[in-house]
């Protein structure tokens, strides 16, 4: 049969496809039928916040941080409840990172404050003696980009039914409609920093990198719960 | 009516991606030695404003060498001996000869854009699938015309029967086109928003868990069908021309092949144990993953039975001594890898330098130690001149193995210290170190790991070095050589 396979490439590649695809059919298919559905009460990530995540991919920081606390009594101890299926719903893409070169993120929001990561942002080894991670100073320069993070927003509320308020639709003039509701909530982050630049950005209607990456990292942990209640 | 006069092979595309490799080879390594250095000492963050920090860079990294160096080392070798084992040559059909151009072209034009894009941080943020949906799509056109330069070689060949290699390159071509594919689904959101925001950002298919199980599916079988599956159609190809040696056996290749070819998909879900993915698909993974060592150790026991009898040749040429190395470190971390996805050991390693270094002794020691091989094995052939330096060779090759080994030991030692420290608790059950301590401790291994880092890049310029001389200044050769390289 193999002598016979070698001589027919069409019929060997079909071979080769049907083996090496059967392993994804068994194996990831039927979670996909199962689908992630999200923990009860969980509400998906502001505009904001979404803003934060792309910061938190551009400067890729799954490279050394995980998000995913895994069963042990070393982990919860260290990081709090480990991680539930459900809690990941609305994170597109999964940010779960497979290195930890620094600790574990998952509930960094329980236990840091604006404060803290403003410090640890600009520079690490203030807060963290001995830390090996690079400072960035250019998020508190850089203003992210609040539109695509809107377009986002609209897109995985049309395409997944991830539960946004109507004022979440299509277009230029809904942008502009929703803005200032964006802009408030990055005044709220403001209000707890101290860098002049990013202060004066606010006012001014521009949102630096690092504010949006901070109202993502206060939004990971049980702030996200609250609609719970 | 078929001449018998030999055919003369035509190389064009095998040297456009051979010189490729060799850039990309150099660059990516030397990301690679400057975020290993970073690790040990931080300030080297700061060379390049916000595009030389580690995260930044690490992801450039790994794909340069991954899409740059491997992928082209793969094309390399595919167009130089996909010609000789199927007995046709790229000159006798000018529609694969623009194929491979075109090919080469769009090619070159990803590579750029992979690199700027991120280091401008355009990102999908899922490891080793980094790359935007716009230059997603470049590469599906890159990649299904390979396949038709593949299978219009085929097409026209005149040795009926596929040799072992094409069997592998086969393979890579489905395994990544099919994998490629279903992890990169993603909705461009300019387009469903109402033309808001960046035209390059897009969102992903799947969401939390199901996206780490796809991601996962790929980033695992990423490496079986670019680090894996084509490096074996290799070692088929170059390891018995060289040493004038046939293959071992023909039933062993059989079941290392198709053995290969159903275990390895099952494995990907050991990159989530312990993590929320339905607990008996961490099972299958940590399972099928022990049972990968049969068809990998298969085709590595195959190439060096293949030696028998010949062993002498490993202390003449070098080229030899690099796929015998080659399969012995395929052969280390083969079985690495494994023990790392046993549940209980993946809780302690998961997460650490350990993984990192398992990765490396496969990649330097098994992936580029056969590339460069194959590299060298073709230069004579192609260029018509002997190979520069044997004295070069030597050099790289002792150089290189000492950075091997002093990269996996000390990456050993610094995911076990961690992977301890982490669970570490006192004899009231509190954890007994902060989480910084686990850092400041890896520091001596980091710095070991930076050297080793330098010592592999330093290799690697002498591989380029070489290979440069050898084609433009070497003694000019009148015939091809049979098997063994002729060098200086």
């Amino acid at each position: 049969m193999f002598h016979w396979l070698e001589k027919r490439p069409f019929f060997f590649a079909v071979g080769v496809f049907v083996v090496i695809a059967f392993a994804g059919l068994i194996e990831i298919l039927p979670n996909f039928a199962e689908a992630s559905r999200p923990v009860e009460g969980l509400r998906p990530y502001t505009v904001l916040e979404l803003a934060g995540k792309e910061v938190y991919k551009k400067d890729n920081c799954i490279a050394c941080h995980s998000q995913l606390i895994r069963p042990f009594k070393a982990e919860t101890d260290r990081y709090g409840q480990y991680s539930l299926s459900g809690e990941y719903a609305y994170d597109r893409p999964f940010l779960w990172g497979s290195k930890r070169t620094g600790p574990d993120l998952h509930r960094v929001g329980n236990y840091r404050t604006t404060d803290w990561h403003e410090n640890h942002m600009w520079e690490p080894s203030s807060v963290v003696p001995g830390s090996i991670m690079p400072a960035y100073k250019h998020q508190f320069k850089n203003i992210a980009d609040l539109e695509t993070a809107y377009a986002e927003a609209v897109t995985v509320k049309n395409v997944f039914n991830v539960p946004y308020g109507d004022d979440i639709k299509p277009g230029k003039a809904a942008w502009e409609a929703y803005k200032p509701k964006v802009l408030a909530e990055a005044r709220k982050i403001a209000a707890d920093m101290k860098n002049k630049d990013v202060k004066d950005a606010v006012a001014a209607g521009k949102v630096p990198e690092v504010v949006a990456l901070i109202a993502y990292l206060n939004s990971l942990g049980s702030s996200r719960y609250e609609a719970k209640k | 009516m078929q001449s018998n006069a030999a055919l003369e092979y035509d190389y064009s595309v095998a040297k456009l991606y051979t010189y490729t490799a060799i850039l990309f080879g150099f660059v990516g390594m030397l990301i690679g030695t400057l975020i290993a250095a970073q690790l040990a000492f931080p300030e080297l963050n700061y060379l390049f404003g916000e595009y030389g920090t580690f995260s930044r860079l690490r992801p450039l990294h790994t794909n340069v060498v991954i899409y740059g160096f491997t992928v082209s080392g793969v094309f390399a070798t595919f167009y130089y001996s996909a010609q000789r084992v199927l007995k046709v040559s790229m000159a006798e059909s000018k529609f694969i000869m623009f194929v491979g151009k075109l090919q080469f072209a769009l090619y070159l034009i990803a590579a750029t854009a992979m690199v700027v894009t991120e280091l401008m941080g355009i990102t999908q943020s899922k490891e080793y699938a980094q790359m935007e949906w716009p230059l997603d799509l470049l590469i599906v056109v890159i990649w299904v015309l390979w396949g038709v330069a593949m299978f219009g070689l085929i097409g026209i060949r005149r040795e009926k029967a596929l040799y072992i290699s094409m069997w592998y390159f086969i393979a890579c071509f489905l395994g990544v086109a099919m994998l490629y594919l279903f992890n990169n689904m993603a909705i461009p959101t300019y387009f469903t928003s109402g033309n808001l925001g960046s035209m390059m950002h897009s969102v992903s298919m799947y969401s939390g868990t199901n996206d780490a199980l796809v991601q996962w599916w790929w980033g695992h079988n990423a490496v079986a069908f670019v680090f894996t599956v084509p490096i074996v159609a290799m070692i088929y190809y170059f390891l018995p021309k060289e040493s004038g040696q046939a293959v071992y056996s023909y039933k062993l290749s059989l079941l290392s092949f198709w053995g290969l070819m159903f275990v390895y998909l099952w494995a990907g879900s050991h990159h989530l144990l312990w993590s929320t993915v339905p607990d008996w698909m961490q099972t299958m993974g940590s399972v099928f993953s022990v049972v990968l060592i049969l068809p990998s150790w298969g085709s590595a026991i195959n190439m060096l039975l293949t030696m028998k009898g010949e062993w002498n040749q490993l202390t003449e040429n070098p080229l030899i001594k690099f796929m015998v190395l080659a399969s012995t470190f395929y052969m280390l971390s083969t079985l690495e890898g494994p023990i790392q996805a046993i549940k209980s050991v993946n809780a302690i390693a998961h997460f650490t330098d350990w993984i990192p270094g398992h990765v490396h002794d496969g990649v330097l020691g098994w992936v580029a130690f056969m590339i460069m091989a194959g590299l060298f094995h073709m230069a004579p052939r192609m260029f018509k001149r002997e190979i520069y330096s044997k004295k070069l060779i030597e050099a790289q090759f002792w150089i290189q193995t000492t950075a091997v080994v002093l990269y996996f030991t000390s990456m050993w030692i610094a995911g076990i210290t961690q992977g301890m420290m982490w669970r570490a608790v006192d004899e009231y059950g509190n954890l007994m170190y902060s989480f910084i301590d686990t850092v400041t401790v890896l520091h001596p291994y980091y710095a070991i790991r930076a050297l080793a880092g330098v010592l592999y890049v330093t290799g690697f310029a002498m591989f380029a070095y070489n290979m440069i001389k050898t084609m433009t200044s070497s003694r000019e050769l009148s015939e091809e050589p049979q098997f063994r390289s002729p060098m200086a």
